[in-house]
């Protein structure tokens, strides 16, 4: 049966194209994007695949290679792995379906290298989201990351330092991820996460867990660009090819997000991360910080690209502060919150890369007068933003409902009046820039003469790219109205026992 | 108290035909212009006969229900049309009409930029209009009032001259901002304490009170006051005048009649629908918040005293009669309740009539100014004289329609025993007269200033705006006359409204 096989093929089939990508990039250039789009698809309806049998029969276990656990790695797929996979394939198809012509302009040279190296990132993803084994988990990190670093630093002029940056950065994050996984196995000996949640409770009390839990959550911290540790965040993403800030952007804080989930509530119990130790009281309060900090400094931003990266900061905020009040509104909120900010990131930075892609523009400024130039793609940006801010009925509007009635549940009407405040500074970001683009001032028109000679002919970004924004913006503003569907098909059960 | 549902999709109708025809609109653009404005009036009529076409139902004393869609338990977008949201409807696709050619000829005449963005703005707006009079819960009146801050933004910046942009922006912050800071935490709160957000006649809050703290009930109550802005009660009023750098006709309909109306339609829903008149009472919020009207009727027509240019001081005067709505509801007694919701219609025509004058005084002379306006009435007489129904109408003289609301209004300040009320009325009228009545006059019986730029004597002669604008205006000036003769279909209406509120009592 193929199906039984969906979890390895998703992770073994990309990994083998990459190989072939870079193969056939020796002769030619042409059948790298081709190969890549096909890796990406497999992988994607691979995902489809699993999400409906685990909606249908539950939890999945796949064994690789038939060992047993603990011994073997084990793949184990429940509501939330088939949730990312789906999440994270998806938006790997549609920015590979944009990558074509942004690549071909930006990375002429490297067309199969950009390639081998997305597939790959895609695949460490994946991987990450998908397996049952905390050290595996390590691995695959650490490919999704090395690839990152690889194809941020393809940037521009700058990205080879923020890519160093973040090598050392997020190598740091690693080894704590690692050395967490290091005071488990000695403590434990078994490094299977299942196996891992049964052992665990005995050992509650010892300082050893206390410490490998602490190590977990800096490391994933760091990974996922949780303030105070996302200072590598703005320089990498804003400095990287288009495509590669639309894919990391959307992706990778995400799957950050998840592991921190992971650890918390399946290889931790709630019991341990909420009663035993306040990390979630802590976590409530730096990721409302978190939200501040990111729409504040937004707002400072010149460079559209850098803004929109710490838009990211705030939005990994609001995930980790739906999971940090520790109810099932709240929860339901960050989880549906993944999956909308996923596709309001892609959104944007799609729209981002091909503005640049057509006219070279980067900061707000650049921006003017761009919904005469662009209509279509400034009207995806204009939906983007919306949605951002919450206004409904947007998808950003449904899991803000769920995370303030989430903080509104555990009493704590700080978090509300934060989480409405940061809605508020994104909006004061966004209109600034929706202004520069929706009107230019008649002075300058008329200076020019007319529109042509300012520049604001019509010159729409080509369909390649056009097409995965509209795929963004049609989810956008369908999520929101299926989330109620959504949650109650899959967020429901991926909600922690006892919340 | 039962009432028979009708299951329709009219409603939805009402709200879509608008908004399909912004697609239209935008298909069109500014090739085929007379096709393109041909989808405007095409859609303004047909959704005024849609809306038309529920009030046999409504005056049966039934109410039309349709379910556009369920999120989630709790949290769905639902249309209901009853008597309240009927009038509201019917007054503002009506005058959509009349606003479209209105439109049309001022565009023309000052042959203004982007205008497919502008009628495709407008007709979105007209969409969520009607979805906010048809709406069964609070959730989908937020998410239609959400749409009308945002489509009607370009509206305001339309010149896209730095003031407007300022303008704009002020507009924007203020409407956005306290929508999501204050309303959007009062629905948030309201959901937390009731687990719904449908309205109930009887006050959704109303029976929450006990298992919720009189303190929770009151923030909600100040976080929606706060929150509704486009009702433009003082302090949170500073975005009114600033949209008057607005084409004229946008400031007719949206900033006298849609957007504001919006505003105070969803102050009288939170009142009747979502605290009921028991609660509200319980808590004397009612007075309370009667008084906080009153201030703004008095300040605001004290200022609009002070204003020269003549779009600023009606934005005043709106800001004083939209307080007239929130003060006769507030003060929870049948007449005030019937008072608040025959205002809500016959301030929008006597309104809309003045935005018009001035939006024909700008295209044929292009004054602004009320100290510009000396003897205006011998060049632009059916302008002027429309211009004097609207006034007095404002002021509430009969005969007009003006009169009746104030005349239900004082009734209830009566009926609630607060002499004060009664006192702050009387003053507003003498105030109203004060900076309406000395532009009449100076349009009538002052000798024109003498033009520089022209020899001889051109204000003798007859110059009128544009017959698209004119008829227009002499039209809802009429209807400001006509609805003091025959209000009962109105008033027949709003009599059913209440009894859904107060049972019938």
């Amino acid at each position: 049966m193929m199906t039984e096989h969906l979890p390895a093929i998703i992770i073994v089939f990309p990994l083998i194209m990459a190989f072939l990508i870079n193969v056939a990039g020796w002769w030619s250039k042409k059948p790298c994007f081709y190969m890549a789009l096909l890796a990406v698809t497999v992988s994607f309806l691979a995902s489809l695949g699993i999400l409906n049998t685990v909606l249908q029969s539950g939890t999945i276990s796949y064994r690789f290679g038939g060992w047993e656990p603990p011994w073997g790695i084990e793949y184990l797929i429940d509501h939330l792995n088939a949730f990312m996979l789906v999440i994270v394939s998806g938006i790997t198809l549609v920015t590979v379906l944009y990558s074509k012509k942004s690549i071909e302009q930006e990375l002429p040279q490297k067309v199969p290298q950009f390639y081998t190296l997305f597939t790959l990132l895609m695949m460490g993803l994946l991987g990450i989201t998908i397996t049952g084994d905390a050290f595996n988990l390590y691995v695959l990190l650490e490919i999704a990351s090395i690839t990152g670093y690889a194809l941020i630093g393809l940037g521009d002029e700058k990205a080879p330092l923020a890519s160093f940056n973040y090598l050392i950065i997020g190598t740091i994050g690693a080894c704590f991820y690692l050395l967490g996984v290091g005071y488990l196995y000695i403590m434990t000996g078994t490094l299977n996460m299942a196996d891992l949640a049964q052992r665990l409770p005995a050992l509650y009390s010892s300082n050893a867990i206390m410490a490998a839990f602490a190590f977990f959550m800096v490391g994933i911290a760091i990974k996922m660009a949780f303030f105070p540790l996302h200072v590598w965040l703005p320089d990498a993403y804003s400095h990287a090819p288009s495509t590669v800030s639309a894919y990391v952007a959307s992706t990778m804080t995400k799957v950050g997000a998840y592991v921190m989930i992971r650890i918390m509530f399946t290889v931790f119990e709630p019991s341990f991360s909420i009663q035993l130790h306040p990390v979630t009281a802590i976590f409530g309060w730096v990721a409302a910080a978190a939200m501040m900090y990111g729409c504040i400094l937004a707002v400072a931003q010149n460079d559209l690209k850098r803004m929109l990266c710490y838009i990211i900061i705030a939005e990994v905020g609001y995930i980790v502060l739906g999971v940090s009040v520790a109810n099932r509104m709240g929860f339901t909120g960050a989880v549906l919150h993944i999956l909308n900010d996923a596709f309001m990131m892609a959104c944007l930075f799609m729209v981002v890369g091909a503005v640049y892609y057509k006219t070279g523009a980067k900061t707000i400024v650049d921006y003017r007068g761009m919904f005469r130039k662009m209509p279509f793609t400034s009207a995806s940006f204009a939906i983007g933003a919306l949605s951002v801010i919450g206004v409904p009925p947007t998808c950003g509007f449904f899991s803000k409902w769920y995370l303030v009635l989430g903080a509104i549940d555990a009493r704590q009407w700080f978090f509300a009046a934060a989480l409405l405040l940061s809605s508020l500074l994104s909006a004061v970001v966004f209109f600034r820039i929706l202004q520069h683009m929706f009107f230019v001032p008649v002075e300058s028109a008329h200076k020019h003469g007319n529109d042509e000679a300012a520049g604001l002919k019509r010159d729409e970004a080509p369909a390649s790219m056009l097409i995965p924004i509209f795929i963004t913006v049609a989810g956008i503003l369908l999520l929101g109205a299926f989330s109620g569907r959504i949650i109650s098909t899959v967020i429901q059960f991926t909600v922690p026992e006892g919340f | 108290m039962d009432m028979e549902i009708i299951h329709s999709s009219r409603p939805a109708i009402a709200i879509l035909v608008s908004l399909i025809a912004a697609f239209l609109i935008l298909l069109t653009g500014e090739r085929a212009r007379n096709l393109r404005e041909f989808w405007t009036i095409l859609a303004s009529v047909v959704k005024f006969s849609v809306v038309l076409s529920m009030v046999p139902f409504i005056l049966e004393g039934k109410v039309i229900e349709y379910n556009i869609l369920s999120i989630s338990p709790g949290l769905s977008v639902q249309l209901k049309v009853d008597a309240l949201g009927i009038i509201f409807g019917l007054t503002a696709s009506f005058l959509w009409i009349i606003t479209s050619f209105y439109s049309i000829g001022y565009v023309r005449s000052l042959k203004e930029h982007a205008q497919t963005r502008y009628f495709v703005c407008f007709a979105v707006a007209l969409s969520a209009t009607i979805g906010v009079a048809f709406s069964a819960n609070m959730f989908t009146t937020f998410l239609f009032y959400e749409i009308i801050t945002v489509c009607t933004f370009p509206l305001v910046a339309h010149k896209e001259t730095p003031e407007a942009i300022r303008g704009a922006r002020k507009y924007l912050t203020y409407l956005l901002g306290t929508s999501i800071a204050f309303q959007l935490l009062a629905v948030f709160m309201t959901y937390h304490v009731a687990g719904t957000l449908d309205f109930r006649y009887e006050g959704l809050l109303n029976g929450t009170r006990g298992s919720a703290t009189d303190m929770i009930l009151i923030i909600i109550f100040i976080l929606y006051m706060a929150g509704i802005t486009k009702a433009a009660m003082m302090p949170l009023h500073g975005w009114l005048p600033a949209a008057m750098v607005a084409p004229t006709p946008v400031s007719a309909l949206l900033h006298a009649v849609a957007v504001v109306k919006t505003g105070v339609f969803v102050v009288v829903k939170v009142v009747l629908h979502i605290f009921g008149i028991n609660l509200l009472t319980q808590l004397g919020l009612g007075t309370a918040l009667a008084y906080f009207a009153s201030f703004t009727i008095i300040v605001a027509s004290v200022i609009a005293l002070t204003q020269d240019n003549l779009k600023r001081r009606l934005a005043y005067s709106t800001i004083s009669q939209l307080s007239y709505v929130i003060l006769g509801v507030a003060l929870l007694t049948p007449s005030g309740i019937t008072g608040s919701i025959m205002h809500i219609t016959l301030h929008a025509f006597g309104k809309i009539t003045l935005f018009f004058t001035a939006g024909a005084i700008y295209v044929a002379t292009h004054k602004t100014n009320v100290s510009e306006l000396d003897g205006i009435g011998r060049q632009m007489p059916f302008t002027m004289l429309a211009f004097t129904l609207g006034a007095l109408s404002m002021i509430g003289i009969p005969p007009l329609g003006g009169f009746i609301s104030k005349w239900y209004l004082s009734l209830g300040a009566i009926e609630a025993k607060q002499l004060p009320i009664l006192i702050v009325l009387a003053a507003s009228t003498i105030l109203n007269a004060c900076y309406f009545m000395p532009i009449v006059y100076a349009a009538f019986f002052r000798e024109p200033a003498p033009d520089p730029h022209h020899h001889g004597n051109p204000g003798k002669k007859i110059h009128e705006a544009p017959a698209l604008m004119v008829v227009p205006l002499v039209l809802t000036a009429t209807a400001a006359l006509v609805l003091f003769f025959w209000p009962t279909f109105f008033l027949e209406i709003a009599g059913i409204a209440l009894q859904n509120v107060t049972g019938g009592h």
